[in-house]
C-alpha cells in the first residue's frame, strides 16, 4: 500500500513538472503544423541550428578529451592539487551561465587581459569563438564527473596487467582503459551535447544575438516568443525540435546501453 | 640464475617493506615466497615484474639488469590474485592479449592461444567473457594470458588466495604439473605454508622485510633456521627452552625421566590423525598429534593426566 502510493507520488511528480510543459509544447506544435513547418526550415532557423550543432560538437570533442585526462589525474595522478582539481571542476555547475558569459565579456572586452583579439581583428566576442567557449565553460565538469567514479572502480589491475604483457602506457589506454570507461564517457558526451545544445543564459550575453549569424537555436526560441506578436507557432516549432532531439537522445540510450553492460 | 634480487629496500611512506633482500632463483625452478602478510613478499614480486620500483638494489632476469626497465620490457608472466581479467575482452581475446601487441600473424595467434585454452582446459569457453566464469577458470585463463608472451619468468602473487579450498587443492595440483611440463621459472607468493611445501621445490621464507631462510621443503621444515621459521613452517610448541613440533610429542601414561606432566582437556579426531590438547601444570596449552591408532591403543581419554616426552626439540639461540 505504502509502496503503491510513493509510486503515484513519484509518476505524479513527474507528470506535473516534466510531462506536463512538454505535452503542451507538442499539443500547440500539432495545432499549427504549418506554422510551425515553416518557421523551422527558415533559413534563419536552419542557420541557428546549424550553429547550434557546431558548437556543440566542439564543445564535446574538447571536454570529452579535457575530460578523461582531468578524470585520470584526479583518479590517479599523484601530483600535487588533485583535490584542488577535484573540486574546481564543478564550478561550472554552481556559477550561473549569466556570470559567465558576463566574465567571457570582460575578459575579452576592450579593456579585459585578452583585448588584444579583438583589437586585432581577431573577433572573439559576438562571433562564433566566444559561443564556443562560454558553452565549453558551461559543460566542462559532465565527462569529467561521470569518468571518475568509473576509474576508481576499474582499479588498476587490468592496466598493470597490460603492461606486463607488453602493452606501452598508450596501448593500455585504448585497449583497456578507454573500452573499460566507455559507457561513462558515453553518458557524459550525452549530458554535454545535452546541455550545450541547450544552453541560453551564458550564450545570450556573448553572443549579440545577430540573426542568421551569431544566434543559436535556444535564442532562436527566445526571439521567436518575445517577437511573438500572438503568433506563437514558430517558438513552438523550434522548441519542439529542441525537445525531440532529447527524447530520441535519451531513448537511444536506454536502447543501447543494457546489451553492453551483461558483460 | 635465472632471476637474481640484490640488496633490495623498498620504504612506503614511513613503512619498511623490504630491507636489504637478496635471492637467487634458479633457472626452471619453482620457488615460493612464503611469509604472513605484511612480510614484504607481494613487493618483492611486484619488484621483480617491475609493477613497483625498488628504492635501492638491483633485479637481474637471465643475468640481464632490467632493474631501470618498465614492466613492459622485461617479458615476465604476472599472475594476480583477484585475477585482474580483462573485463570487456572474451577469453580468447584476454589469452590473446599479448600476442596482439606483439602484432604476431592472426594464424600464429589463433594456433597458440588454443593451444593455451587446452592447456588450462577452458577450450569450450573462448566466447564467453570473464563475468561469465567461476573463479578457477578465471584464474586458469590468467595463467594462461600470462603464459601465451612465453614469458623467461612466471610470477604469481597469491594466485589461489580467492579461491575455495577444493578449487585451490586442484589448481595447486594442476599448477604443479604444468610446470613439470614446461619447466618455466615460477615464483609464487603464498602465506599458506602448505601451498608452498605442496607446489615448490624451493621455499624463502619471509618476515618483516627480510627472508629468513632459503631451502627445500623438507630442509625449512626439518632444520628451520629460527624461531620464526620453526614456527612459521609447520605447528611448534615452546617446551621448556626448546621449540617441538606436536608430532614429535612421546605420550606415555607413566612419569618418566624428563616427561612433563599434563592434563587431556580435549581430543579432535581429524580422520587417520588424532589431535591430543593438553594442558601443562604451568597452565601452558600445547598440542600432540598422534595416529588413530595409537590413540586408541593408549586408551586417552579427556580428563586424563599423561606425561609428554619430546622425542626431538630444537633449540634457537
Amino acid at each position: 500500500m505504502g509502496r503503491l502510493t510513493l509510486r503515484w507520488v513519484a509518476l505524479g511528480y513527474l507528470g506535473l513538472i516534466l510531462v506536463g510543459p512538454i505535452a503542451m509544447m507538442v499539443w500547440r506544435t500539432a495545432e499549427d503544423l504549418d506554422g510551425a513547418w515553416a518557421a523551422i526550415t527558415e533559413p534563419d532557423t536552419i542557420a541557428a541550428f546549424k550553429l547550434t550543432l557546431l558548437v556543440a560538437g566542439i564543445a564535446v570533442v574538447v571536454n570529452t578529451v579535457f575530460g578523461i585526462v582531468c578524470a585520470l589525474v584526479i583518479v590517479r595522478g599523484n601530483i600535487r592539487g588533485r583535490g584542488f582539481l577535484n573540486a574546481f571542476i564543478d564550478l561550472p555547475l554552481s556559477l550561473s551561465p549569466v556570470v559567465v558569459g558576463f566574465s567571457l565579456v570582460v575578459l575579452y572586452g576592450l579593456n579585459g587581459w585578452f583585448s588584444w583579439f579583438q583589437t586585432n581583428g581577431y573577433e572573439i566576442l559576438f562571433a562564433t569563438p566566444s559561443i564556443v567557449l562560454a558553452t565549453i565553460f558551461v559543460t566542462l565538469p559532465f565527462v569529467a564527473r561521470e569518468v571518475v567514479p568509473t576509474l576508481r572502480e576499474i582499479g588498476t589491475e587490468q592496466e598493470q596487467a597490460a603492461h606486463t604483457l607488453g602493452a606501452s602506457g598508450w596501448q593500455t589506454f585504448w585497449r583497456i582503459t578507454l573500452p573499460s570507461i566507455r559507457w561513462a564517457v558515453v553518458y557524459g558526451v550525452v549530458l554535454t551535447a545535452a546541455r550545450a545544445i541547450g544552453e541560453y543564459g551564458a550564450v545570450a550575453i556573448v553572443s549579440g544575438n545577430i540573426v542568421g549569424e551569431t544566434q543559436t537555436a535556444t535564442l532562436r526560441v527566445d526571439d521567436a516568443y518575445q517577437f511573438a506578436y500572438g503568433n506563437y507557432a514558430p517558438a513552438y516549432g523550434i522548441s519542439f525540435v529542441l525537445a525531440a532531439t532529447a527524447i530520441v537522445v535519451l531513448v537511444l540510450m536506454i536502447v543501447v546501453q543494457p546489451k553492453e553492460s551483461r558483460h | 640464475m635465472s632471476i637474481s634480487v640484490q640488496r633490495i629496500t623498498k620504504q612506503f611512506d614511513d613503512y619498511v617493506a623490504l630491507r636489504d633482500v637478496s635471492v637467487d632463483v634458479a633457472k626452471g625452478s619453482l620457488t615460493a615466497l612464503l611469509g604472513p602478510s605484511g612480510s614484504g613478499k607481494s613487493t618483492l614480486l611486484r619488484i621483480v615484474a617491475g609493477l613497483e620500483t625498488a628504492d635501492q638494489g638491483s633485479v637481474f632476469i637471465d643475468g640481464e639488469d632490467v632493474t631501470k626497465r618498465p614492466p613492459q620490457e622485461r617479458g615476465v608472466g604476472f599472475v594476480f590474485q583477484h585475477y585482474a581479467a580483462f573485463k570487456h575482452k572474451t577469453v580468447y581475446d584476454n589469452v590473446a592479449f599479448g600476442l596482439k601487441i606483439r602484432k604476431r600473424p592472426k594464424a600464429e595467434i589463433a594456433e597458440r592461444v588454443n593451444k593455451l585454452l587446452k592447456l588450462v582446459q577452458l577450450e569450450g569457453l573462448a566466447k564467453r567473457y570473464p563475468a561469465q566464469l567461476s573463479g578457477g577458470q578465471r584464474q586458469r585463463m590468467g595463467l594462461a594470458r600470462a603464459l601465451a608472451i612465453d614469458p623467461s619468468v612466471l610470477l604469481l602473487d597469491e594466485p589461489f588466495g580467492a579461491l575455495d579450498a577444493r578449487v585451490r587443492a586442484e589448481l595447486r595440483e594442476w599448477l604443479r604439473r604444468l610446470h613439470d611440463e614446461t619447466h618455466t621459472t615460477t615464483v609464487i607468493v603464498t602465506h599458506d605454508q602448505e601451498e608452498a611445501m605442496e607446489v615448490a621445490d624451493e621455499v624463502a621464507v619471509m618476515s618483516s622485510g627480510t627472508i629468513e631462510q632459503v631451502g627445500s621443503p623438507r630442509d625449512v621444515y626439518e632444520r628451520p633456521a629460527n624461531e620464526f621459521v620453526m614456527q612459521f613452517v609447520g605447528q611448534a610448541h615452546r617446551h621448556g627452552d626448546a621449540f617441538v613440533r606436536p608430532h614429535d610429542f612421546e605420550i606415555l601414561l607413566m612419569p618418566a625421566e624428563s616427561a612433563a606432566e599434563v592434563m587431556i582437556e580435549r581430543i579432535v579426531h581429524l580422520g587417520f590423525e588424532v589431535r591430543v590438547e593438553l594442558i601443562r601444570m604451568d597452565g601452558e596449552k600445547v598440542w600432540a598429534q598422534v595416529t588413530r591408532d595409537r590413540c586408541e591403543e593408549l586408551e586417552l581419554e579427556e580428563g586424563q593426566i599423561i606425561y609428554i616426552r619430546a622425542l626431538s626439540e630444537r633449540v634457537f639461540a
